[in-house]
């Protein structure tokens, strides 16, 4: 029992309180200022502004006659509590429900995302079953089944029906849930579609029965709703299941469900899934190692960081006795001397207790940090998939000629660690028409939509990939038979919305971006550059064979040779322009070369050729894609026949290939 | 043996000799443009200054090496038998080469060129000929040719064509001329040439008429050149009042031009003078314009800027700033504002008898 509750990450989440929770909200601000009023507890007033609100807690007891403060009282009649349901309704697309065929997706990554990271806490190998059902008219079943730890009695409910509740965003590690927003999310969009509940079942250990929940979300109070609660018999000796009922398109694509676990199974190579899509066969997506990666460290926030929110909350909430201990105990990179001197330059006296901070002071403190130069977090908390492995993933997904992988050095942003990795693969079977096809991850998540507002598109553009041997116009992305993995890796990913699609625009994560792309593209350009040499050998050395002959044939003219002398001449001239050529390598590209190559994971969620093109011309625009790919949903079958033929013509050329030897 | 068999011979035995030693074995041509040249001023023309390119065979050399021995090759058949070859000809004898075979005669010209300045010795030497013909002659004068049958004297009577004329052949080396004119008239356009021939105008100033059909073919300039020292008449030229025409034409004939500037020598007219159209005649005579093109300015400018004889005399590049800054050129067709055969009645008499007219 002990053990499983070590291995399990939400025993050891503190519930959250209000305040904690209002604190919380400041930390994402930035990122999205809508979410805010969701965040505070299940319901909240309309903000109108400060002064209303302030009017509101008083409009039950005030009277409503006399002109004074009419106005107020007036303006507190419209104002109420808003559900969680009714915000949840208009900003869906935050959260990534703003179509069908995105929530189906959305919903598949949220619950995956969680197994993943709850598995890797757990140092367990994953292996993760999805399955997707079609239902009726635009109505999917959804069970997405892990196992990982799985989550004790208690728990699950809040963790699956309850919104903003989870154990990682309090903490700074690298990981890929964020919030605690997502899975509860999803059961929220199956309710509100459906009218449905959510069917949990999760075991902890083998000697303990599967506790099953059928749950909805309460959304006026953002509390769960148990509907049933049994145990049973399940032949795993843990895991968790979930399974729902949602709204839903299924494609196929660029920005499919099946791209996206595929790209998941590329990006993490100790994975395996086993994904029932809709239509067609089961597909095995089958783990490439059993190394599990490093657990990634959790650490303290950085100073240079932390919000004044934050910071405020970080004071109310300390054990230590002085601000001079919290500093050094609650923060990362603070020790005796650098608090000294953070409390110099904030005019601070160092015994002041933290709970009597005021807000002014804590903003002092804010300015003290910043003047006070502080070591930079610790790195070592990030955990990088390795260029080996990039290499590898890549590899599975396009057969090319040439691959290159580099994983960069830690870097900082606003206190957050983060690193950057890229991998490239150029020519072979990747279609020379078009714009560079470029993967993006963020911890080990693939990042599918709003490719045009991501910080890793605007590093990519704005390198100058003509020096590398690509065609590029302008800042715009490179032509070329080019696949580009970038993947970010972070204590906390800077997204652009909660729904965790783009990559916010920190110039020192560009930086850092353009400098992995650079040095990927350095090797493509050595490798291109490479090509051309030896295409250039390869001209010549024809032209030797080719003109050779002509000069002794016209030498034996001029001079009245016999063949004898010419036949001399010749292996003299033939001997004398073999010193004049270089050495040769082949560079032709063979298809076999590429043993990591998976002819089928790589046909995963692609379309006909055809409508693969019209997507990529299509870019981000959404509707377009909507449009172009509803009415494909039965090309599933066809799909697979076809690259069951594609595998066949291959294994046969491979034969071919041996009998010529 | 002729001198050039000899050549070729030495060559090929040259590079055959450093092959078999295992040593490099090059070839080397003058190079061939106008930086390379100077203007003689003693002898008049564009003399070539040394800059030479050398050629070693190696791997990405070897076409080129190829087919200029195959060119040699040709060349010593056609002397041998005593043949001749237009380049065009040539072009079609290389497709018989296989891979070496020239694509577009403009590379055969250019290996022809580079053996002719191998050598130094000109193309028609070598059993090449211009494709197409030299010229237009009309007046009081005799060519003493060969009949390329019996090889019997023919004499070749230039006032008897009627409205026709005399054709210059491409080889003009062993013809003799005899003749009482006083000067010749080289002619931009067969048009004006075949105004001037129709009255006869060579008989009224006594002189002969040559067309040359745009930039004078080097049996065109050779023949001038040769008839000019033999009977000592002077030359004037007549073109366009155009760049093209000043120094496309004009000084191609008087200096020759820097591509062929291993045989300028030979193909100059030092004593050319220019006659018009100038600058100064459009302005004075009130001749129809047309706005300069900008391959015009572009020429100006170039020769103004590159043209070693232009940097001689100020008088050119006067004439050069003039039409610059005009803006305009005009045509020799341009006379006929004034009357069809104002360039007969006015224009030529006073233009010849305006020595300070003249351009050097």
């Amino acid at each position: 029992m002990e053990n499983n509750e070590r291995n399990n990450k939400q025993i050891s989440s503190p519930v959250i309180k209000p305040a904690a929770k209002n604190a919380s909200l400041a930390a994402f601000t930035d990122s999205s200022p809508a979410t805010n009023v969701a965040a505070s507890n299940a319901t909240v007033a309309t903000k109108v502004d400060k002064t209303t609100e302030m009017a509101t807690t008083k409009s039950a007891a005030a009277p409503s006659n006399g002109s004074v403060g009419a106005k107020a009282y007036e303006m507190a009649k419209a104002q109420r509590e808003i559900s969680i349901a009714e915000f949840f309704e208009k900003n869906r697309h935050l959260l990534g429900f703003d179509n069908k065929r995105k929530a189906l997706l959305t919903t598949i990554k949220e619950a995956v995302d969680n197994s993943l990271d709850a598995c890797e806490e757990a140092d367990i190998l994953p292996e993760i079953i999805v399955e997707v059902t079609e239902m009726g008219m635009d109505r999917f079943k959804v069970v997405v089944e892990d196992n990982g730890p799985g989550i004790v009695k208690k728990q699950i409910p809040r963790i699956f029906a309850k919104l903003l509740y989870g154990s990682k965003f309090h903490k700074l590690k690298m990981q890929r849930g964020q919030q605690g927003i997502g899975i509860s999310a999803a059961v929220m969009y199956s309710q509100l579609t459906t009218g449905k509940a959510t069917k949990i079942m999760s075991k902890i250990h083998p000697s303990e029965p599967a506790h099953c929940f059928d749950l909805k979300i309460n959304t006026q109070k953002n509390e769960p709703e148990i509907l049933s609660e049994t145990e049973k018999d399940w032949h795993k000796d843990n895991g968790t299941r979930v399974e729902m009922e949602l709204e839903a398109t299924y494609i196929k694509g660029n920005q499919s469900v099946d791209e996206y676990l595929k790209q998941t199974a590329i990006i993490n190579p100790h994975v395996t899934i086993i994904y029932q899509p809709p239509k067609g066969e089961q597909i095995m997506l089958v783990r490439a190692t059993d190394q599990k990666p490093k657990q990634a460290q959790e650490i303290k926030p950085h100073p240079y960081g932390v919000e004044l929110g934050m910071l405020i909350k970080m004071l109310g909430n300390t054990t230590a006795k002085s601000i001079k201990q919290f500093l050094m105990q609650d923060f990362s990179r603070v020790g005796d001397k650098t608090a000294e001197e953070i409390l110099e330059n904030s005019a601070i006296l160092s015994n002041t207790k933290p709970h009597d901070v005021s807000r002014d002071k804590a903003e002092k403190l804010m300015e003290g940090i910043k003047k006070t130069k502080i070591m930079m977090p610790p790195t070592d908390c990030i955990v990088p998939i390795g260029a080996e492995l990039l290499e590898k993933g890549i590899k599975k997904e396009v057969n090319a000629e040439f691959y290159a992988a580099i994983s960069r050095t830690p870097d900082v942003y606003r206190g957050n660690p983060f690193l950057v990795e890229a991998a490239i693969a150029y020519g072979g079977d990747i279609p020379k028409e078009g714009s560079m096809t470029i993967m993006r991850f963020a911890n080990r998540v693939p990042l599918l939509y709003q490719q045009g507002a991501c910080a890793i598109i605007e590093g990519v553009s704005e390198t100058n990939w003509k020096q590398y041997g690509l065609q590029q116009s302008g800042s715009n992305l490179p032509q070329g038979p080019v696949v580009l993995v970038v993947h970010i890796a972070s204590v906390w990913v800077p997204f652009t919305s909660e729904a965790k699609e783009a990559i916010a625009h920190y110039p020192e994560m560009i930086k850092e971006i353009k400098l992995a792309v650079q040095e990927v593209g350095r090797e493509l350009s050595r490798y291109l550059n490479k090509k051309r040499r030896v295409g250039d050998e390869m001209k010549k050395r024809s032209y030797i064979e080719l003109y050779m002959p002509h000069i002794s044939e016209a030498i034996k003219d001029i001079l009245k040779l016999t063949d004898v002398q010419k036949k001399e001449l010749e292996v003299q001239l033939s001997a004398l322009l073999e010193k004049t050529r270089g050495k040769l390598e082949d560079m032709d590209f063979d298809p076999d070369k590429n043993e990591e190559y998976d002819e089928d994971l790589a046909s995963i969620g692609r379309e006909d050729e055809d409508d693969e093109y019209d997507d990529d011309a299509g870019g981000d625009y959404e509707d377009k894609k909507e449009r172009a790919s509803s009415g494909k949903k039965t090309k599933g079958k066809e799909e697979l026949k076809e690259s069951a033929e594609k595998a066949e013509k291959k294994a046969k050329k491979k034969k071919e290939s041996e009998d010529d030897e | 043996m002729t001198d050039v068999v000899k050549k070729i011979k030495g060559t090929a035995e040259e590079i055959r000799q450093n092959v078999l030693a295992g040593k490099k074995a090059e070839l080397e041509t003058p190079v061939r443009s106008l930086n390379n040249v100077f203007y003689n001023e003693k002898d008049g023309f564009f003399e070539l200054k040394g800059q030479k390119k050398k050629r070693t065979l190696t791997a990405s050399t070897v076409k080129t090496f190829a087919q200029t021995l195959r060119v040699m090759s040709l060349s010593k058949d056609l002397v041998e038998t005593d043949d001749i070859a237009t380049k065009r000809e040539a072009y079609y004898v290389s497709k018989n080469w296989g891979e070496a075979r020239f694509h577009e005669q403009p590379e055969s010209d250019a290996v022809m060129d580079d053996i002719e300045a191998m050598f130094g010795v000109n193309r028609e030497q070598l059993g090449f000929i211009a494709d197409e013909h030299g010229g237009s002659v009309a007046g009081e004068l005799i060519v003493i040719d060969k009949d390329p049958v019996s090889g019997k004297e023919l004499r070749i009577d230039c006032t008897k064509f009627g409205s026709g004329s005399y054709s210059i052949p491409s080889d003009v080396e062993l013809l003799k001329f005899e003749t009482k004119a006083k000067f010749i008239i080289a002619i931009e356009t067969n048009g004006m040439f075949e105004r001037l021939n129709k009255h006869t105008y060579w008989k009224d100033a006594n002189c002969i008429l040559v067309s040359m059909g745009g930039v004078p073919t080097r049996a065109c300039r050779r023949f001038i050149r040769r008839l000019s020292d033999e009977k000592n008449l002077d030359v004037f030229v007549f073109t366009d009042g155009d760049p093209y025409g000043f120094l496309n034409i004009y000084r191609t004939l008087k200096v020759g031009s820097g591509n062929a500037a291993h045989i300028n020598e030979f193909f100059c007219v030092p004593r050319a003078k220019f006659l018009g159209i100038t600058p100064k005649d459009i302005d004075e005579y009130k001749l129809p314009s047309h706005p300069l093109k900008e391959v015009d300015i572009k020429r100006i400018k170039d020769g103004l800027k590159n043209d070693p004889f232009i940097q001689k005399y100020k008088s050119w590049q006067n004439a050069l700033n003039a039409l610059m800054k005009s803006g305009r050129r005009a045509e020799q067709q341009a006379l006929a504002k004034h009357g069809l055969n104002f360039v007969i009645s006015n224009y030529l008499p006073e233009k010849l008898k305006n020595q300070k007219s003249w351009l050097e």
